[in-house]
């Protein structure tokens, strides 16, 4: 067994975090037509972080955030064992401009069923993807993301795990081979 | 534990403790779904049921249907008052010819107890039972159970009544399996010619002062009084029955704590449940019918998940 690497540690974690925060401020500006949603079950830790940073570099309490559960529009439901979580979106969709977030971007399954399962809140003016880790050679789909917090090059058989301040105590990016 | 225990949902006595659970918990997301503005999942896109209904049927052939519709099935439905089961078809051949068009789930009521049971044993398609007879309706204990949880809290500990014709109920039956194995104290309550023999077997109290019951209990389950599977009287008259367990606002107000009222419908109002009880705002009957649709997504989604 390949000895498990450090992608991103604490201190890169924060920093890239501030930097995918000022590229979305560059394209949304203040926010004020723009909501975040991010996917459940892991995402939504990404999307808090990120929402937290937004408001305290631009001084705005009010930037909406909701998280999507899309156990029910996933094309796999009956291969794996799902446990559906909660969707929390008290906005309208309508007409906005939506950064879906998770925080692996693997195989592009996950985020096709988080379009899907979007639409059941109203037709978005447009949809962009933001994700932590974008393991770039595993893509099933055609689907890319916008906003990246770091690419790498990885073989099906490793797993990335991420590792959340709300769940673990620390952020952290480890790369496990088997 | 992310699966059911079981291929099929034919009572709520061969499921377990964390089957119940499971299905609860995922009702709670499907509850959120259909009260989204588009109420459709495409889960179960390539599946299709069949809806057997060989006994009458509003709320729980609508309940099924919609669930069924809202996890994106194809769904056929099937009543046999218009049915080749009136020209002497047994009920295996009828559905397996129903299966060989291709059905992946049935949902079956049936009259005689076992039905569904039975068929588990012949057919190969997962079975869900919407009724057989006295015997059990699971789906109905389980969206009950889900709607005295959203409720009370929670289901542990507290002291749950049936009352009324338990002899024919298979709601009744059902309830007390899922109220026990989650925890709840169950008390029966209705005149004693309308009480199996062994009840007391199952564990539950039995009572026959409707007003003790009420007093006791903080949720109260009213059922009908099943007139089409009694054969003989079993009571005087619908009004002296109405006197001695009927529930009226009168007696609802004269109790101490404010308890919660079901029913599982149909209502015969003024026989079991005056309206002014069934309208009140201790009455979570509507609750119950919402919850259903929910619940049965839950039984539906989690069956066909398993191979």
């Amino acid at each position: 067994m390949i000895k498990p690497r450090i992608i991103l540690d604490s201190k890169h974690f924060e920093i890239t975090i501030t930097r995918l925060c000022y590229q979305l401020i560059e394209a949304h500006n203040d926010f004020s037509d723009t909501v975040i949603v991010g996917l459940q079950p892991r995402g939504i830790f990404l999307a808090r972080q990120i929402q937290k940073k937004l408001a305290s570099i631009l001084k705005n309490k009010n930037i909406q955030c909701g998280s999507l559960d899309i156990t029910f529009y996933r094309d796999d439901f009956r291969q794996k064992e799902l446990v559906p979580n909660t969707t929390e979106i008290d906005f309208i969709v309508e007409n906005k401009n939506v950064i879906l977030v998770d925080d692996v971007l693997f195989t592009g399954r996950t985020i096709r069923a988080g379009l899907d399962a979007m639409l059941a809140f109203g037709r978005p003016k447009d949809v962009e993807l933001l994700v932590l880790i974008d393991r770039r050679l595993s893509r099933h789909l055609p689907i890319q993301a916008k906003y990246i917090g770091k690419t790498i090059d990885s073989i099906v058989s490793e797993k990335v795990k991420v590792e959340w301040k709300e769940t673990d105590g620390f952020n952290r990016v480890t790369l496990i081979g088997v | 534990m992310t699966k059911l225990s079981t291929k099929h949902l034919l009572g709520i006595k061969d499921i377990t403790l964390a089957d119940i659970n499971l299905i609860l918990s995922t009702a709670q997301s499907f509850k959120e779904v259909i009260n989204r503005p588009i109420k459709k999942v495409p889960s179960l896109r390539d599946i299709t049921i069949a809806n057997l209904f060989f006994e009458n049927s509003t709320r729980t052939k609508l309940s099924f249907e919609l669930a069924e519709k809202r996890l994106s099935a194809d769904v056929v439905n099937f009543s046999s008052s218009s049915s080749s089961v009136k020209k002497g078809e047994t009920l295996i051949d009828t559905v397996n010819n129903i299966l060989a068009m291709k059905v992946d789930m049935v949902v079956m009521r049936h009259p005689n107890p076992g039905a569904a049971a039975f068929l588990s044993k012949h057919v190969n398609a997962k079975i869900i039972n919407a009724g057989d007879g006295a015997h059990e309706h699971p789906t109905q204990a389980l969206l009950d159970a889900f709607s005295i949880k959203e409720k009370l809290g929670n289901i542990k500990g507290k002291k749950i009544a049936i009352v009324g014709d338990i002899l024919h109920s298979r709601v009744a039956l059902s309830n007390i399996f899922c109220l026990q194995k989650l925890g709840a104290d169950v008390m029966v309550c209705g005149p004693t010619t309308l009480m199996p023999k062994y009840i007391s077997s199952l564990g539950v109290k039995v009572e026959h002062n409707l007003q003790k019951t009420l007093e006791w209990c903080d949720a109260a389950n009213m059922l009908r009084i099943q007139l089409e599977r009694q054969e003989i009287k079993y009571f005087p008259s619908l009004r002296e029955y109405t006197m001695l367990f009927g529930l009226n606002k009168e007696l609802l107000d004269s109790l101490s704590k404010k308890i919660i009222i079901m029913h599982p419908g149909p209502i015969n109002r003024g026989v079991e449940i005056t309206s002014d009880v069934a309208d009140s705002s201790q009455s979570i009957i509507l609750e119950q019918v919402e919850n259903g649709v929910a619940v049965r997504m839950a039984v539906l989604f989690l069956l066909a998940g398993r191979n």
